[in-house]
């Protein structure tokens, strides 16, 4: 489950009603790849998140990851790491003992495992902060510190829900520029919720568009962000 | 933004108010202090004064000690199992001690663990011979647990479920196991609610009257406040009353005074019930474990709420309904809860508005500032000197001057709507700053003063929250039993004193069909009060 093997994510025929909110997910995200879900608000990019990680169950469908069955796994059971936009971190828990929860979540510690979360700090720009707590730190310090996380759990799959939306626009440039380092020296599998047509861009391999609790359009970046006849989507590329 | 006009107004409306409730306070205490018994050669306090002390702190610690932890498991598993069958009763079943008049409580306690109530009947038909016991310190701890339990669990729920959703996501998604997240989630966010809520449970223990009135007796195990009531009631030794007076003065001061410093404990989304999405506590053994906790919790709550019911059933109401007693005792409560309700109200609107009229000078001076902040401690105050002693202060104040009984009800609404001051003010402070900061300039602005700003933009919004407190101010002071027992008289007699007079001379069945009276009333008052701050809540 630890194995750093790509893995593609697939939901079939997935279905889902949430109060009066009927979903229909059948979609790919390929491995190895950062695949962007884009759509209006309300139009269900949380949920398919929340049915990959694991905290939705489908009434109908199948989702896999990799070659495994996940769907009725337990969040903690699937191979998925997670940085939401807030509250990423325990608030009253310093920072190596947040990171160390990645590692085991009885914080059971080797020495060993003491060095891998001051080398994820490193890697992340945030040397020698193992002992801050979250409340001193900025709110892109915090997402560093959660990608931190995301790099000592060695998880293939790399789920984002808005992670820099709480971030002022110069600094989401730079932690997008980190997430694709990142990206690039794991190869992991990227999913990433936003709303900024910009992230988009930059980061995607391939983006889904969601429309109403089902997805519009699912394809390559470069046909997605040419494509003009999807309801919505001219719309949400120009902002 | 306010006209000079209505500072003014503002400035004098609270220093009247406040010089009412000091003065009414002040001349209780200095008629205590200044009482001349005659008697020289007795000690201030002496031995049986010492021991009374050692007894009151002893059994608050431990009613503490036991409501808390044994609360703790109880929001745990609450917190733990949002789609607990029932659970938004259950979390209303938490409320209900709270507007239940305490001696109603008791006699239900009685019903269940009563040398005649249901565990000892069993434990005598299983053979057991050693009858549990009601009365004397075990009694009162069962009572205090029963009432401060439902409190303290409420509060730590409300805690638990302040945490942030995604804190429960992410500890699915580490696989944290249960123990991780009790140490690393929830002890965290319990840990600093702790000390405020065993404050205040020890404060609700260290002052109460009525169980130990009811549950306690005889020397060992008596409190301060019913020590008070005795020495002036029965032995009439005004000396003795002085002192325990004096001791629990000094006692509620120091509680006060290290509960202000701890943070006061919230309970708010508690009462929506609304519960987070939690991932674990799905396996077999943790939703046994949270069953029978909660279960458990359910049944030594409804329990003695059953036993008032179906006592209360047996009663002859068409005889009941029809005494005169009745109707007189039901009249006179009336009269004492409205005038109460009414008064802790007005005193309650003239302390808040004089205090926004403070803030809204721009530049207060130190002295308004000091008078803003004098008022705001004025429910504490009201807490620290306890009815039973303004009470003895007023009992020898007037003595001179004829028959107290002849002020009683007086004093008795006085002394009610004071109790009820803290709980009108936590009502309405929060909302009438709300509702300033959405009107303040708007009306100002458009030049709405006096009683079109009071028709049109602050009776539609404020009429909700202040009916809620005037049912709340209402529920206490109807089943109050501690201001009338010193005063109580033939021609003064309430309701819970027609119960507790009942209950005295053995006519039970009466006391339990009154019972369940008064505590229908007390309660429906109180779920009229939590509906209108609920509907409240909802327009925000």
């Amino acid at each position: 489950m630890t194995s750093n093997q790509p893995s593609g994510i697939r939901l079939q025929n997935v279905s889902l009603m949430l109060g009066t909110k009927q979903f229909r997910f059948d979609c790919e995200l390929p491995a190895g790849a950062i695949t962007a879900i884009t759509g209006p608000s309300g139009s269900g990019k949380s949920t398919l998140l929340n049915l990959i990680a694991g905290f939705e169950t489908p009434e109908s469908g199948k989702v896999t990851i990799g070659s495994a069955n996940v769907t009725a796994l337990h969040p903690s059971q699937r191979p998925v790491s997670l940085v939401f936009q807030d509250n990423n971190l325990f608030a009253h828990l310093d920072l190596a003992t947040n990171i160390g929860l990645g590692i085991h979540p009885s914080l059971k510690l080797s020495a060993e495992d003491g060095k891998r979360i001051s080398g994820a700090l490193e890697r992340v720009g945030l040397g020698g902060y193992e002992k801050r707590k979250p409340g001193t730190l900025s709110g892109g310090e915090r997402q560093r510190a959660a990608f931190a996380r995301a790099l000592v759990r060695e998880r293939p799959v790399l789920l984002l829900d808005e992670p820099f939306a709480a971030l002022d626009p110069g600094l989401r440039q730079s932690m997008a520029g980190l997430l694709l380092e990142l990206h690039r020296e794991t190869g992991n599998t990227v999913a990433i919720v936003t709303h900024d047509a910009n992230e988009v861009r930059q980061l995607a391999d391939h983006a889904l568009f969601i429309d109403h609790g089902e997805i519009t359009l699912q394809a390559e970046i470069e046909v997605f962000l040419m494509r003009r006849d999807v309801p919505g989507l001219t719309e949400f590329l120009k902002l | 933004m306010l006209t000079r006009t209505e500072r003014y107004q503002g400035y004098a409306g609270g220093a009247v108010v406040f010089a009412a409730i000091a003065l009414f306070i002040a001349l209780a205490v200095f008629a205590l202090l200044s009482f001349d018994s005659g008697e020289t050669d007795r000690p201030l306090f002496d031995a049986y004064v010492w021991r009374i002390l050692r007894f009151t702190l002893w059994q608050a610690g431990l009613s503490t000690l036991l409501s808390v932890a044994l609360a703790l498991p109880v929001a745990l598993a609450l917190a733990r199992q949002p789609h607990f069958p029932g659970r938004i009763w259950i979390i209303r079943l938490m409320a209900v001690p709270m507007g239940l008049p305490v001696l109603i409580g008791a006699l239900g306690l009685i019903g269940i663990w009563g040398r005649t109530g249901i565990l000892n009947s069993a434990l005598a038909a299983i053979g057991l011979s050693e009858p549990v016991s009601i009365y004397g310190l075990s009694g009162i701890l069962i009572a205090h647990v029963f009432f401060n339990l439902p409190l303290a669990c409420r509060l730590l729920l409300a805690g638990l479920e302040r945490l942030p959703p995604d804190y429960w996501r992410l500890s699915a998604s580490l696989g944290l196991p249960a123990l991780s997240i009790f140490r690393f989630v929830e002890w965290p966010a319990i840990k600093p609610l702790l000390a405020g809520i065993a404050g205040l449970v020890f404060m609700l223990c260290a002052t109460s009257f009525t169980l130990v009135l009811v549950l306690g007796g005889g020397p060992a195990a008596t409190t301060l406040e019913v020590a008070i009531y005795q020495s002036l009631r029965f032995d009439f030794d005004p000396q003795r009353a002085i002192s325990l007076a004096l001791l629990q003065i000094a006692v509620t001061a120091s509680i006060l005074a290290l509960m202000a410093l701890l943070p006061t404990p919230k309970d708010d989304s508690a009462v929506t019930g609304r519960a987070a999405r939690r991932f674990d506590g799905t396996g077999f053994g943790a939703r046994a474990w949270d069953g029978i906790i909660v279960v458990l919790a359910v049944i030594f709550l409804c329990l003695p709420l059953a036993s008032i019911l179906f006592a209360g059933l047996k009663a002859d109401f068409a005889r009941l309904l029809t005494t005169p007693a009745f109707w007189k005792a039901a009249w006179t409560s009336f009269w004492i809860a409205f005038l109460a309700g009414l008064i802790s109200l007005t005193a309650s609107i003239a302390i808040i508005n004089a205090r926004a009229a403070i803030a809204d000078a721009r530049k207060p001076g130190l002295a308004p500032r000091g008078f803003s902040a004098l008022l705001a401690s004025l429910s504490s105050l009201v807490l620290l000197v306890p009815p039973v002693v303004i009470g003895t202060g007023w009992f020898l104040l007037l003595r001179p001057y004829g028959d107290v009984a002849s002020f009683a009800p007086l004093l008795v609404v006085m002394i009610n709507a004071m109790t009820a001051l803290p709980f009108v003010m936590r009502v309405l402070s929060p909302a009438f700053a709300t509702h300033r900061q959405r009107t303040a300039r708007q009306a100002a602005n458009l030049g709405i003063f006096g009683f079109a700003r009071l028709r049109l933009i602050d009776l539609p919004v404020l009429a909700a929250p202040l009916a809620t407190a005037f049912s709340f101010a209402m529920a206490l002071s109807l089943g109050d039993l501690g201001a009338v027992t010193l005063f109580g008289s033939e021609e003064l007699v309430t309701l819970p004193w027609l119960v507790y007079s009942r209950l005295g001379s053995y006519r039970t069945a009466d006391a339990d069909g009154f019972a369940l009276i008064l505590a229908l009333l007390c309660l429906g008052l109180t779920i009229a009060g939590t509906a209108g701050q609920r509907g409240r809540k909802d327009d925000g």
